[in-house]
């Protein structure tokens, strides 16, 4: 730990919801002795340790790897989805980040697409639902292929790897004021679109997520970049553009009815 | 070849149709607007542009196409306002922009849109179905419109109002433009840039013209 690091209070103010069928509430607590050093994750552990002394429900949220990698984590902290820091998910956000005597607000993503299970934990099944609807990718199947009998540019499998950096987290929906599920959608497609593997039923795949994204009750895209900009991969907007090229075709050159 | 059946209702099915039907109304305000520049040129050059342009007998399809494309856009708005809004049915209580995403001009698209909706209204009813004056130019009866528009601008307050709407319009079509290239999966990051500038100027452009236009009439009374 560095010599910079500080103890501080913060105020608490945290959204409470007991199940999907019931109504929530804000809830506000102050929690002293927080360590700038510690983790926003972590800050909430102490919280939850007070409020089981005190025999108090603790205040449930979703993480699980704490390194930035699992997309489980998430939080509209300050109504910035994963806090003020770009690229960040929550579980990479510090408490250096905020001030002592700072108040911070917490609330779950925002989606009806996103239900609440219980306080700031929401169910991001239809994320689940919008993979499963892309399908199957054709493999040649028997002995394996000489590795260079498949040509992929590095330019090419650089923008592949960076739309499968997409952790799944929700923050594109959270942060977009239409609650548009496109960043994500669009990272899924061209992940698959720009490699050989993938590019036999691209089309078809982009009708079919698109499809199954609308479906769920996700806004419309109205290139408000939000976002990008709160993405903690730092997913680019030229996924969109790729998947509404992807689209347009696949429905244009679409032999089916 | 054929267009399945669920394009229009796809989100980006309905979103590109805006967009094409945006890029018309951009194109159509340009050709609008240069021939509105006439006016500088005094009532003879105006009317005589004002009569030919009327006088075509294409002028009719040419408007069944704007009128189709703009009620388009308006309703393709509006079902998608409604359903981005079914989309978030309990908002934030702090929600705080990036900085780094939407702007001013995305933010306020549909009150932007609105303010343009009850401007073309208006616009309509003043000029294309206002006052008929005839004058006289080589011997032929036309419609005075350099009248109509002179008189109505005579009024400070109309002058007002016409610049606050071309302002929204601008504000509109800043953002409208370069969005309707992402939209039609136009991205490049050579390209992007200069496509918002472009999307910026153009902006410019039709805001300071027809604002222009405006009080330089204005004056003439």
């Amino acid at each position: 730990m560095s010599g910079k690091e500080k103890i501080i209070t913060v105020h608490l103010k945290l959204w409470r919801q007991k199940n999907r069928s019931t109504k929530g509430f804000f809830e506000e607590h102050t929690l002293e002795g927080v360590s700038t050093g510690s983790s926003f994750l972590e800050m909430l552990d102490q919280l939850n340790e007070k409020l089981i002394r005190e025999d108090k429900a603790p205040f449930a949220f979703d993480h699980d790897c704490r390194e930035g990698i699992c997309g489980m984590c998430s939080l509209m902290i300050n109504g910035q989805a994963h806090g003020p820091e770009r690229a960040t998910t929550t579980c990479q956000l510090h408490m250096r980040s905020f001030s002592d005597q700072d108040t911070i607000v917490i609330e779950p993503w925002r989606s009806s697409a996103f239900p609440v299970l219980k306080d700031c934990m929401v169910d991001r099944t239809s994320f689940d639902k919008v993979i499963a609807a892309g399908g199957f990718t054709s493999v040649n199947v028997g002995n394996a292929q000489d590795a260079n009998a498949l040509p992929i540019s590095k330019e090419n499998a650089d923008l592949a790897m960076d739309a499968a950096a997409c952790i799944g987290c929700g923050a594109c929906v959270a942060s977009c004021p239409n609650a548009s599920a496109m960043l994500f959608t669009s990272a899924k497609i061209s992940q698959l679109a720009l490699l050989p593997q993938g590019k036999v039923e691209a089309h078809k795949r982009a009708s079919k997520m698109v499809e199954a994204m609308d479906e769920l009750g996700f806004g419309n895209c109205s290139n408000h970049a939000e976002c990008e900009a709160s993405c903690p991969k730092d997913i680019n907007l030229s996924n969109i553009a790729r998947t509404n090229r992807e689209f347009f075709k696949a429905k244009i050159f679409s032999e089916k009815e | 070849m054929m267009v399945s059946h669920n394009y229009l209702t796809s989100s980006i099915g309905k979103k590109q149709i805006m967009a094409i039907t945006g890029l018309g109304l951009v194109g159509f305000t340009v050709s609008h607007l240069i021939g509105n520049f006439l006016l500088f040129l005094g009532p003879d050059a105006f009317n005589t542009y004002a009569h030919t342009l009327t006088s075509n007998p294409l002028i009719y399809l040419a408007e069944v196409g704007l009128g189709s494309m703009f009620l388009l856009h308006l309703v393709l708005a509006a079902i998608t306002q409604l359903q981005n809004r079914a989309a978030r049915p309990i908002g934030y209580l702090a929600k705080k922009s990036t900085g780094r995403g939407e702007t001013f001009a995305s933010k306020t698209m549909a009150y932007t849109g609105l303010i343009l909706l009850a401007f073309v209204i208006i616009h309509l009813i003043n000029f294309k179905f206002g006052s008929v004056y005839e004058s006289t130019i080589e011997g032929e009866t036309v419609r005075d419109l350099y009248k109509t528009v002179i008189e109505y601008f005579s009024n400070p307050l109309y002058v007002v109002w016409y610049c606050f709407a071309m302002v929204a319009l601008g504000i509109h079509t800043s953002h409208g433009f370069q969005s309707t290239l992402q939209t039609w999966g136009l991205r490049h990051p050579k390209y992007t840039p200069m496509i918002e500038i472009i999307g910026m100027l153009y902006a410019i452009f039709v805001t300071v013209g027809f604002s222009a236009c405006a009080i330089y009439c204005y004056l003439q009374n």
